[in-house]
């Protein structure tokens, strides 16, 4: 019997958007020759929820509380981000104690959003343990947060003008704590990996992603740096105070998954750095401005003031006036350079506010890394890129 | 990180953005508005002269915006601006350690402007976004298709007069009939 | 529409002890083993991650994997914000997993749309599939989830499976 011989085509793969390690609802079109990706594609979209829009319709105030959904990895990143975009416009004075405190949290929010970076990734290649390790410290930056906001993720807790509220009572001491236990459960996790021969033989000169590749396609942050690109907003672009602060910016060279674990790692630990820093210099005082037109002012002064009570009316109906203007302000969140376009029109809502979101430029990267790969890499390449999708897709 | 503004003889005039000179000693009037604003240079030029403006930008020694960092529409419907539409641009320089802005007015009939994506690569699903949700065309894009909404959707969602569909989409799923064959079940 | 199974309705009707003890056993087994798809969606599937975490475990609860394949798992636990986008794709994924099967709405967002009531997100995944437990909170912790999925739990051993067939 003559055995009927088939045509060899590359085969249409569909991996997501539900899947478990595609980091959120991302999808992705492979074609693929045997196991080597010959192009993938990746479709976006399926967590669009029209943040921009919202931004458009809801007060200022009220704004904040949308972007801690975006990346909702490191959402105090998200609301400092805003916050000093909108104060630009207002060019208000910040009081040095939540300015401070701005830069702990959002070290501490980097903190945060690498170890599940790091879980995550691991938990992908089957290091199951570092996932567990991993949330075991994040529990506890989430309690922190929960003490000073109420609530442990979507905190909303750095607004225009300052903080939410003040810092609660052992602060300093809670986070010194984790600070000093840090470096150790950091070395437990580097025990496990870095010189792991499987995590090593998985990830070096695995999803090399170029120099210049990486600069024409926008991507920023530990991914640039790991591929040589020496932006850190943090340094050359310092907000919050940064300039004073002492720490190094993590750069690599290769560009490949192992630089890129190796670069957040050593973040992770500079993190720890500015936050001991950072509570050496936290100052008493306010931890809101002063300005009336922008904070609520104290409600012992409502009883006797009726200027406070004034402002206090038109602050609660309205909200915060942002003169006319436009601005493109950024910060270094845990992902990269987050940019915020705003265009303010001198009303109490945003007329258009744009969110740079890191990650969207980041996955644009992944069909070039992908690309000549095996599929078995592809799950470590999305996963070392780390993109968050609420951002992507906002 | 900021350009310090050297104190000039007289007092009265202060030395003007290097950026701004160089570009607008270039460019002259084919720049529709120069400025400077909260330390961000910002240009508006006609689409045609986009991608001239773009890489000169990039390429100029002393210039060196080598980064396209941002790409994003706006609607000016409410503000009463016309043309209606602009696509907003952001570049970065590593050297000049700043950001600038350019701005393309477009034309609500008009739509249409020349894409970056040869010259900057990652400027491929910003400018698929500003179509999905504007309706701006970019000529040259090698797959301008929607990338956030459906792709059988209608209309651009932020359009400042973008009204959402008034009927739900009817899904498979029909809670009345589902009530009835519990209640059957039972 | 999922696979067709033998109606419970069929052996409640049978007379007898020993088939109604049977029947509650196997609802006390369901209902103590629970595996949910990994359906993450958005912020709430993080806090779904740090439930199944080192400090919440819920896997003491029953749910001691998360099977990525909706055949293979019999709760959806619905995390995050349900876009236009991935509407269909909710869908396709409960039609996917076989009898008896259960939803949990997570969270604000798939419980009611949340704090996006526009355009983009769908006002509560129940236009979508049905409901049988939703989480309020943005995002709930995951002692609320896991209160949830108890509830789940007490709802199956009581009143049996067949609410989640169709």
């Amino acid at each position: 019997m003559a055995v009927k011989t088939f045509e060899e085509q590359n085969l249409i793969l569909n991996m997501g958007p539900q899947h478990p390690s595609t980091h959120g609802v991302l999808r992705l079109v492979l074609e693929l020759d045997g196991e080597t990706v010959v192009s993938c594609k990746p479709v976006i979209g399926y967590l669009h929820t029209g943040f921009e829009k919202m931004f458009e319709q809801k007060t200022y105030w009220q704004g904040v509380t949308y972007t801690d959904r975006m990346d909702y990895l490191a959402p105090m990143s998200n609301n400092l981000g805003y916050s000093l975009a909108v104060e630009k416009l207002l060019e208000v004075e910040i009081p040095p104690r939540a300015t401070v405190a701005r830069v702990v949290l959002a070290e501490l929010t980097r903190l945060a959003s690498h170890l599940v970076w790091l879980g995550t990734q691991a938990m992908d290649m089957g290091a199951m343990s570092v996932f567990l390790y991993c949330f075991r410290e994040r529990e506890r930056i989430l309690d922190i947060f929960e003490a000073c906001s109420g609530q442990r993720m979507m905190t909303s807790y750095i607004r225009p003008g300052g903080l939410a509220y003040d810092l609660p009572n052992g602060f300093a001491e809670e986070v010194k704590a984790i600070v000093d236990v840090m470096p150790a459960r950091i070395d437990e996790y580097e025990a496990l990996l870095t010189k792991n021969n499987i995590w090593r033989d998985r990830t070096v000169g695995v999803g090399v992603l170029k120099l210049e590749d990486a600069i024409s396609l926008g991507v920023t942050g530990p991914n640039l740096r790991a591929s040589g690109g020496t932006l850190d907003v943090r340094r050359d672009f310092p907000y919050c105070g940064y300039e004073e602060y002492d720490f190094q910016v993590v750069v690599g060279e290769r560009g490949d998954i192992y630089e890129r674990y190796v670069v957040r790692i050593r973040e992770m630990r500079e993190s720890l750095k500015i936050i001991l820093q950072g509570l050496k210099r936290l100052p008493g005082g306010p931890h809101v401005t002063t300005d009336r037109k922008v904070a609520f002012p104290p409600r012992s002064e409502l009883a006797t003031s009726m200027e406070a009570l004034i402002h206090h009316f038109k602050l609660a109906t309205e909200g915060i006036r942002v003169p006319a203007g436009e601005v493109y302000s950024v910060i270094e969140s845990p992902r990269g350079e987050l940019g915020v376009y705003l265009v303010a029109d001198g009303s109490a809502k945003a007329y258009r506010l744009h969110v740079r979101a890191p990650s969207f430029a980041t996955l644009q990267a992944l069909p070039l890394i992908a690309k000549g790969g095996l599929v078995a890499d592809l799950v470590a390449m999305i996963g070392s890129l780390d993109p968050v999708l609420g951002e992507v897709d906002r | 990180m900021s350009d310090q503004t050297t104190v000039a003889e007289q007092p009265a005039a202060p030395e003007k953005d290097p950026v701004l000179a160089q570009v607008e000693e270039r460019f002259g009037e084919k720049l529709l508005e120069s400025s400077v604003v909260l330390d961000q240079p910002t240009f508006a030029v006609r689409r045609e002269d986009l991608i001239a403006l773009a890489t000169f930008l990039r390429d100029t020694a002393g210039l060196q915006f080598v980064r396209l960092s941002d790409l994003c529409g706006i609607d000016y419907l409410d503000l009463g601006k016309t043309p209606r539409f602009a696509v907003i641009y952001h570049f970065h320089s590593f050297q000049l350690n700043r950001w600038l802005r350019v701005r393309v007015p477009v034309d609500e009939d008009d739509a249409v402007v020349p894409t970056l994506t040869n010259e900057w690569s990652g400027a491929n699903w910003f400018e698929r976004e500003v179509y999905d949700l504007f309706g701006i065309e970019f000529s040259g894009h090698p797959d301008l298709t929607r990338i956030l909404m459906p792709d059988e959707w209608e209309g651009h969602p932020l359009r400042k007069d973008f009204q959402p569909p008034k009927e739900p989409h009817e899904w498979s799923f029909n809670p009345e009939e589902w009530q009835k064959a519990v209640q059957r079940g039972s | 529409m999922g696979l067709a199974m033998p109606s419970d309705a069929q052996s409640h009707q049978k007379d007898g002890a020993p088939a109604m003890l049977f029947t509650k056993l196997t609802d006390w087994g369901r209902s103590q083993s629970l595996w949910p798809m990994t359906f993450g969606l958005a912020c709430c599937a993080i806090e779904m991650m740090g439930s199944a975490a080192s400090r919440y475990d819920v896997a003491r609860f029953g749910s001691e994997l998360f099977r990525a394949s909706p055949r293979q798992s019999d709760l959806m636990i619905v995390s995050g914000r349900v876009s236009q986008k991935m509407a269909p794709v909710v869908r396709h994924l409960y039609d996917q997993m076989p009898h008896p099967k259960w939803v949990i709405a997570m969270g604000d967002c798939s419980s009611c749309g949340g704090m996006f009531n526009n355009y983009a997100i769908i006002q509560g995944v129940d236009k979508v599939v049905p409901v049988d437990v939703y989480i309020p909170g943005c995002p709930p912790r995951p002692e609320a989830l896991i209160d949830g999925i108890m509830k789940l739990q007490k709802r199956i051993a009581a009143k049996g499976s067949k609410e989640g067939e169709q």
